[in-house]
């Protein structure tokens, strides 16, 4: 690694987040407000940690019933037929439709997934103090942040199916409990991303150095 | 890292005076989304029914995952697998059921796929046409659970809570009838047929049928069930008589009871329902007064038995005491003469015999005998007869012949046989032959040269009497003649009768004169002797 670096904690300055102003928190203290703006003022995020932990867990609970439990149940003439996302993407999965059951595969089983095992990672890794890949670290933070929204998109197909598909007698669309569990798990990484401060994978460094 | 490179125009933060709880409140999400999870974890267990195995005979509109099973119209279960069985002769479906469905899951509730049906009456399941098949069930009573079923081949017609009761009926021929064809009482809808089938050994059909309450006490032991399909048409002398149930019986065949009235004071109480019921053909037989105490007799028959065929009637002057069972041939081996043996059933009963206070069986035979001597003594025979000049049926009928040859009865042989006699057409032919044979033997030719010569000799005798009439002709003209003078004679006018009338009026005279002398003879007989005195003074 490199020479470490300056940076405001350092210094014990604060930088505000809304106005941009350097400030420095009273003695002893380390959280304080803006004086220009009154945005509060952390070093770091408050409680990162904890709360990147807390949604994440919350978000691996939600997981699994989004998985088991049914995330569309179709109503027709036929009978009725509840399909869990993976039934889904089985019931895809055909010689012309394969592309979207890999579709559906990656954004609805494997990103949410591949995002709570690299904000596991991440948190493990800031817990361990470790330094090294830390760049390669912020990179998947980046990703994970920027993913996170697009799973959403899932929640939104499923429900505009289900709001669009209402011939009453022959054919209806309802949202089966699972939908629910995966908006939760999708809303809850995007919570622990954002909770997440990429400042503490690099305070390794310093602690190390310091 | 000195504080040098910092500008010291840096201000310093306001304090905010914040507590800091150790654990942050948003471990309170992670709890939430555990509770709820679990929760709804729970909850998925716990929809979960038990798991049940059905074997079909074939899973045709069977789909594993889609296919449910429904009681009155209720999901209570989806089809989850479907296999062959080890032998591949079924299928094994396993069945996820609806929870708490334990229950309903008992040894003799029953599955059954339901398809479109259509028969005669009724038209069923339709909506499986665009749903497909589903799974019917009907819970069973009783209190034992059991996890693996054997579904029925056809949906039973009765549902377990009709109240009712259930009958067997014995029949040799289905006819019409069907599961689900309609029982009439009294022209009323008041059952069905459940079911029907093949006994072991292949002679009756045993059917099931089902009455429901509250009719189901008007069968009684008595009752006659009897086939009311169709149209019975009958011809007798009171005219002609259609009897039918009602239009749907006419088009789908039904099954009607009725208990003969003598028989309505037995209580229903005394009805095995496993006792078979008799199922007539039609009303009038099963009104039939069954045969008590059948007896079998034989019958020889030494002429054609041509159009006699079992179940044909044996009256009794008129009167049907039995019929036909069996007609067969056979050929004496010593005299090899032909004959026909019919055996016939005899109903002592109808013939109304009065049963003597039901005495011992061997005192019932002893006079049924004496009886029978008598009537055969008196010339009772029994003689093919035709009932159907058309069909050329034959029947048997017993009628006194007093001029039959003497017969008596041997009751030493099993059946009995009874005396016959030549039927009617038999007898006429015979004495047709007896004309025809006479006939025969009379000298013809003989006859006829006698004959010839016999006109000849008339001829002649002809001849001479012309001649004869000739000389009576001149005969005649002469008396004629006479006649003619005889009448001149008598004519008024004439001399003759002028002079005839002269002589009787001198003839008138003189018999008054002879009068006065007997009047006078009379008063004065003495005069014979002294003559007429004077006149009287």
């Amino acid at each position: 690694m490199n020479a470490p670096a300056l940076t405001a904690m350092q210094q014990g300055l604060q930088n505000c987040e809304a106005c941009g102003l350097l400030s420095r928190p009273a003695p002893g203290e380390e959280e304080g407000e803006c004086p220009r703006c009154g945005q509060s003022l952390d070093f770091r995020k408050p409680a990162s940690l904890q709360r990147t932990w807390a949604f994440l867990m919350a978000a691996a609970i939600c997981y699994i019933p989004a998985n088991v439990l049914p995330v569309l149940t179709t109503t027709t003439a036929t009978g009725t037929e509840s399909d869990t996302i993976l039934q889904g993407v089985i019931l895809l999965w055909s010689p012309s439709g394969w592309p979207l059951s890999l579709i559906v595969l990656f954004a609805s089983i494997m990103i949410p997934s591949a995002k709570i095992i690299a904000l596991a990672y991440l948190l493990i890794t800031v817990h361990r103090r470790s330094n090294s890949n830390s760049e390669q670290r912020v990179r998947l933070y980046r990703i994970v942040e920027f993913i996170g929204r697009w799973s959403m998109v899932d929640v939104f197909v499923d429900t505009f199916t289900a709001a669009l598909i209402q011939l009453q007698p022959l054919m209806s669309v309802e949202p089966g409990p699972g939908l629910f569990f995966f908006a939760a798990v999708v809303v809850f990484t995007m919570l622990a991303a954002e909770s997440f401060d990429p400042r503490l994978i690099w305070d390794a460094d310093e602690f190390d150095g310091g | 890292m000195g504080d040098e490179q910092v500008p010291s125009a840096v201000p310093s933060s306001r304090t905010v005076a914040r507590k800091h709880a150790r654990l942050s409140p948003v471990w309170i999400i992670p709890l939430l989304a555990g509770v709820v999870g679990i929760w709804v974890g729970i909850n998925h267990i716990r929809s979960e029914g038990p798991t049940i195995t059905i074997v079909f005979r074939s899973a045709d509109g069977l789909e594993a995952g889609k296919t449910r099973i429904q009681y009155k119209g209720v999901d209570v279960g989806t089809i989850k697998n479907i296999r062959l069985s080890d032998d591949h002769h079924s299928v094994i479906a396993t069945a996820a059921m609806a929870p708490r469905t334990d229950e309903f899951l008992v040894t003799d509730t029953q599955f059954w796929v339901v398809r479109p049906r259509i028969s005669g009456a009724t038209v069923t399941g339709l909506g499986t046409l665009i749903s497909g098949a589903y799974i019917g069930m009907e819970i069973g009573k009783s209190k034992e659970n059991k996890y693996d079923f054997v579904a029925l081949d056809t949906p039973p017609v009765v549902s377990g809570e009709q109240s009712g009761r259930f009958f067997v009926l014995k029949t040799t021929d289905l006819g019409s009838l069907d599961t689900g064809t309609p029982v009439f009482f009294r022209r009323l809808q008041v059952g069905e047929v459940v079911s029907y089938k093949l006994d072991a050994t292949g002679q009756f059909f045993i059917l099931r049928i089902f009455v429901q309450s509250p009719y189901d006490r008007y069968v009684t032991p008595l009752t006659r069930f009897w086939q009311a399909s169709g149209i019975d048409v009958s011809l007798s002398a009171s005219g002609l008589s259609v009897q039918t149930q009602s239009l749907l019986s006419i088009l789908i065949g039904g099954i009607a009871f009725a208990t003969p009235s003598e028989g309505a004071v037995i209580p229903a109480s005394l009805t095995s329902p496993d006792t078979p019921y008799t199922l007539y053909a039609n009303r009038s037989q099963a009104f039939e007064p069954p045969p008590r105490n059948p007896q079998t007799y034989q019958l020889i028959f030494k002429e054609s038995v041509r159009g006699l065929l079992p179940g044909a009637p044996v009256e009794f002057r008129g009167i049907k005491i039995g019929q036909v069972t069996d007609v067969r041939a056979q050929i004496d081996a010593r005299t090899l003469q032909f004959s026909a043996p019919v055996t016939i059933q005899l109903d002592p009963q109808r013939l109304g015999v009065k049963v003597l206070d039901l005495k011992s069986a061997a005192d019932l035979a002893s006079i049924r005998r004496r009886v029978i001597d008598n009537l055969v003594a008196d010339g009772v025979r029994a003689q093919l007869q035709t009932g159907n000049l058309l069909t050329g049926a034959t029947y048997v009928a017993f009628d006194f012949f007093p001029g039959a040859p003497p017969a008596s009865v041997d009751w030493s042989q099993n059946p009995v046989q009874l005396p016959t006699t030549p039927g009617e057409l038999q007898t006429l032919e015979t004495s047709a032959e007896n004309i025809v044979k006479k006939l025969d033997k009379m000298p013809l030719d003989q006859i006829g040269n006698e004959l010839r010569a016999d006109l000849a000799t008339l001829n002649l005798t002809l001849g001479a009497a012309r001649t004869t009439l000739t000389t009576a002709n001149s005969t005649l003209l002469s008396a004629r003649s006479t006649i003619d003078n005889a009448n001149s004679f008598l004519e008024p006018n004439s001399m003759q009768s002028q002079e005839l009338d002269a002589a009787l009026i001198e003839l008138t005279r003189a018999a008054r004169s002879v009068r006065v002398l007997a009047d006078y003879l009379e008063r004065h007989p003495e005069a014979l002797l002294r003559g007429k005195k004077g006149e009287p003074k």
